[in-house]
């Protein structure tokens, strides 16, 4: 299924929804997470700055578990996008390499792949970055159970 | 590289003079956001342990349909029990910089309070191993694992390790 390519209304409808997805889950609405852009099994995230998320009030740099939940949605959203239709899926394993720390007063970017979708599981990698994508501030390799348990018949995600 | 900060000494002084580990976590503005914070355990076999614990509150919540807590929210929790115990537990001068770490969602995590507890695997002069778990109800059954590695330097080794 993930050889087919999707066509631009099923991609906008698949937008749509991942929009809508981003902005039903408390936790990415409390850290003030926007969905910048998707394409087919691409996501790309915005972590703003703010002073609640800070984990050294002395440097004023973001704390690491902020950096791991915008992975960790932004590998989300990029699954989301690399399926042919809406289903819930549920984080397997999350590694995140940091490779420098965020700068203070920075919001943060984070992009995503989801590179391989198989009947169970997708397979996502991602990185995150201040300025340029080739200079990261972590990176991160993540695998995603596909139609996990809901108890609606409606769309719904972790 | 990593440097003492003062606030940081200052908060694990306080905390530990009080005999309040949950002073030291209120000093990071991000844990008091997430609502993660220390205690020591009350009683049975693990009385007296240092222990994460993440307070239940809607803004943890990435499957609103289920519930279950966001799996971003516990990597959080398992990442700042790590180093906070470290903190706690260890002569370190400086904030523990993670590395990495690698989590494993056992079980979906429900819309109650998450409690978490590090075990170092390997401390090294430099880097340190400690493998995280969190659970909810029973701390047999972890709802999440990970295995970190911070970077450290103690009190003994001073700055010459750092490059």
């Amino acid at each position: 299924m993930s050889d087919e390519r999707l066509d631009a209304e099923e991609l906008a409808r698949l937008r749509e929804l991942g929009q809508r997805f981003m902005r039903a889950v408390p936790h990415n609405n409390a850290l003030g997470l926007e969905l910048r852009a998707v394409s087919e099994g691409r996501a790309e995230i915005f972590l703003p700055y703010d002073l609640r998320l800070v984990g050294n009030p002395e440097t004023g740099v973001l704390h690491g578990g902020a950096i791991s939940a915008l992975m960790d949605a932004c590998c989300g959203a990029a699954v989301f996008q690399a399926l042919r239709k809406p289903m819930a899926i549920a984080t397997l394993d999350l590694r995140i390499d940091y490779l420098k720390p965020a700068a203070p007063g920075r919001g943060v970017i984070a992009r995503a792949h989801c590179y391989k979708v198989t009947r169970h599981v997708a397979f996502v990698r991602g990185v995150a970055f201040l300025d340029s994508e080739d200079d990261p501030i972590a990176t991160s390799a993540g695998t995603f159970m596909l139609g996990t348990r809901t108890t609606s018949r409606t769309e719904g995600a972790a | 590289m990593s440097t003492t900060h003062p606030w940081l000494r200052q908060a694990i002084a306080e905390a530990r003079a009080a005999g309040d580990p949950g002073r030291l976590a209120a000093a990071v503005p991000y844990a008091q956001t997430m609502g993660i914070s220390l205690l020591l355990a009350p009683d049975g076999p693990h009385a007296g342990e240092l222990l994460g614990v993440m307070r239940f509150g809607e803004h943890l919540i990435g499957n609103p349909v289920l519930p279950a807590l966001h799996g971003g929210a516990l990597c959080a929790l398992l990442e700042s029990t790590a180093i906070f115990q470290l903190l706690w537990e260890s002569a370190l001068s400086a904030t523990p910089r993670t590395i990495g770490l690698t989590v494993e969602y056992l079980r979906s995590g429900r819309p109650v309070d998450t409690f978490a507890r590090g075990m170092p695997t390997r401390q090294g002069r430099r880097v340190t191993n400690v493998r995280v778990e969190a659970w909810q109800d029973d701390r047999s059954r972890p709802i999440a694992v990970a295995s970190a590695h911070f970077l450290v330097h103690s009190d003994e080794e001073p700055a010459k390790l750092e490059s």
